[in-house]
């Protein structure tokens, strides 16, 4: 696919996008919109795709793992709800999100990444751990398990955001400025980088790509996007505590990426849509969710391990395939 | 002074239980390259086996143990080599950490909606009779576990060790390439490995119930346990393993008695992480040659 046609492509989604949760009724188009909740399930979605999209790079561009996605969306989360409630603009608190997240995927990265593969994904995990503990037991600054209420919705030059249409569209684009950089950067000599790395680590290697720094930044870029869905998370729930980002959680994140197709560019947001949409349509099998989520995805990975994107690209002519 | 040697000897007794399912894990990822993460499921299942054997079937205790164990082997041993691990083995690692992801979702779940989500009470073999020897109280059932755990780990040594079998299956484990050429059956040896990975985390399970409860989410800790004592103690060998897993009990048990409970779960993986750091091959690991 050339890149004008990815383009093309990807503005007429986000147009769609855009109108989705609108009531166009009033221009007479007989579509009624969304109601609140609905709108609110689309944010979440936007919210967990962003966070996916850097398990993506890790999982599916860097061929490491990692077990701490939701723990990096919780330091973002707590982050922001406990600045911005001392005054400071949600922007300044979104970037400080961005980069305390960066700096401690460096900080864990290194030194798994001397030694060989899976010790990253065991790292992750105790840090995913680690970082549960700190939610749930400092309360003078984390609300322990009572969480943070009344996280508020920030306002955009001066404009509030606080209608629910209004936020979506506010986090509809932060998610398409960060779905083009991460596009930008897979294309640019980095990513070919990956690419290299992912297909023949050994080749790579003798071409000249230092191996250990380039999935070092792969992996903290990653974490980094976990910071900022958190840092959009907190004011879309306005409350938190600390069960959306223990263990479990960050497993379901690693699930939800394979299962869209790790590696590929829409994978992190079929998995998205399939991790929030899935539970508010097997609603009625209630507890039984979970069982039939895991049973799904051990006979997925063992007939189909490329994910729903990868079973689509299967079934598209040779020729039409990017 | 007596008070530590106590918390020791409770100490060596849960680590003697870690240290059966860090074997076990240890063993799995030797022989198929199998990182199970569903390994702490694996060990909080048999306890609930024996008590739907009881409960349901109406066994006795002993026989519900003896159920438990072949059950296990059954389904966590046999059906997991077969139907989980099987279909996966070509589709690379990937695909086969995801799936035993799902998996202990599976048992987890499972096990919550089908038979209950509150902690259950499990019978012991011991009475909890304390003794005192020299000014120092242990139960009789902490000494019972100790001796078991300890028992299972000499007769699994000797069996690898100085049996015909047990030597094929680590020649498997080592090089299955050179192993299938000297005429050594290698799948049948697999089968062998994940029958005595089942049987050790029903071991650990039907021990380590009686003092923790019987809970579904008790894997989570369990397994999270069984990787820092595998890794710990070097993630290539078995003796690493056990001595991974006495040295998190014994940590465990001080960390309970001196340092915050807020905190105690932080204390196996901040080793972890000081060993990733400063010896990233494990306590009683051999240096690996790098793969690149």
């Amino acid at each position: 696919m050339s890149t004008r046609a990815a383009l093309l492509i990807g503005l007429s989604a986000l147009v769609v996008l855009a109108l989705l949760p609108v009531d166009l009724t009033t221009v007479g188009l007989p579509y009624p919109g969304l109601r609140r909740y609905g709108t609110y399930i689309l944010t979440l979605w936007l919210v967990t795709a962003i966070a996916a999209m850097g398990v993506n790079l890790i999982v599916g561009y860097a061929g490491q793992e990692t077990l701490a996605q939701a723990a990096f969306v919780g330091i973002g989360a707590y982050l922001t709800a406990i600045t911005t409630k001392s005054g400071v603009p949600f922007g300044v608190a979104f970037a400080a999100s961005a980069l305390v997240t960066f700096a401690i995927g460096v900080v864990l990265g290194f030194p798994a990444l001397r030694v060989q593969k899976h010790y990253l994904a065991f790292v992750t995990l105790a840090f995913s751990v680690l970082c549960w503990l700190v939610f749930r037991n400092e309360q003078d600054w984390t609300g322990g398990v009572m969480g943070i209420r009344d996280i508020e919705r920030p306002s955009l030059l001066g404009l509030s955001l606080n209608n629910h249409i209004r936020f979506y569209w506010f986090v509809l684009g932060i998610t398409s400025v960060l779905t083009f950089v991460l596009s930008w950067v897979l294309r640019s000599p980095w990513g070919r980088a990956f690419t290299a790395l992912r297909e023949n680590p050994l080749r790579a290697e003798s071409l000249g790509i230092d191996v250990r720094l380039y999935t070092l930044l792969a992996f903290a870029l990653g974490c980094a996007y976990g910071g900022m869905a958190g840092s959009l998370y907190a004011p879309l729930v306005e409350f938190i505590d600390p069960s959306p980002f223990a263990l479990g959680p960050s497993l379901i994140f690693m699930l939800m990426v394979v299962i869209g197709g790790s590696g590929t560019f829409l994978g992190p947001f079929v998995g998205a849509g399939a991790a929030v949409l899935l539970p508010e349509w097997l609603r009625a099998w209630d507890v039984y969710y979970l069982l039939i989520y895991a049973v799904l995805v051990m006979v997925m990975m063992a007939v189909f391990p490329g994910g729903i994107v990868g079973l689509a690209m299967r079934s598209l002519p040779r020729r039409a395939r990017p | 002074m007596t008070d530590l040697l106590q918390l020791l000897i409770a100490g060596l007794a849960t680590g003697a239980i870690y240290a059966l399912a860090a074997i076990g894990f240890t063993l799995l990822w030797q022989t198929s390259q199998t990182i199970n993460f569903a390994q702490g499921e694996f060990v909080m299942m048999p306890a609930f086996l024996a008590l739907i054997a009881m409960r349901w079937l109406g066994l006795p205790f002993w026989a519900a143990l003896l159920f438990s164990m072949l059950a296990s082997m059954l389904l966590l041993g046999v059906a997991f080599r077969y139907i989980v691990v099987g279909p996966l083995i070509r589709q690379g690692v990937l695909p086969l950490v995801i799936s035993t992801i799902a998996l202990s979702i599976l048992l987890k779940e499972s096990v919550k909606d089908f038979y209950s989500a509150e902690a259950q009470p499990f019978p012991t073999l011991l009475p909890d009779t304390p003794i005192t020897v020299a000014g120092i109280t242990v139960s009789l059932a902490q000494l019972g576990v100790l001796a078991t755990a300890l028992l299972t780990i000499a007769l699994l040594q000797w069996f690898l060790a100085g049996t015909l079998t047990g030597r094929q299956m680590q020649a498997t484990a080592q090089n299955p390439t050179v192993a299938r050429l000297l005429g050594v059956p290698v799948e049948r040896m697999i089968l062998y490995t994940f029958l005595i990975n089942a049987a050790l985390a029903a071991m650990a399970s039907l021990l380590i119930s009686p003092i923790y409860l019987a809970k579904f989410s008790n894997g989570e800790t369990l397994g999270l346990i069984a990787f820092v004592a595998a890794i710990v103690g070097g993630f290539n060998q078995v003796r690493g393993a056990i001595v991974g897993g006495l040295l998190i009990g014994v940590l465990d048990n001080l960390a309970a008695a001196y340092v915050s409970t807020a905190y105690r779960q932080a204390i196996p993986l901040i080793l972890l992480v000081l060993v990733i750091l400063f010896r990233p091959q494990g306590l009683l690991g051999r240096r690996e040659e790098r793969a690149v």
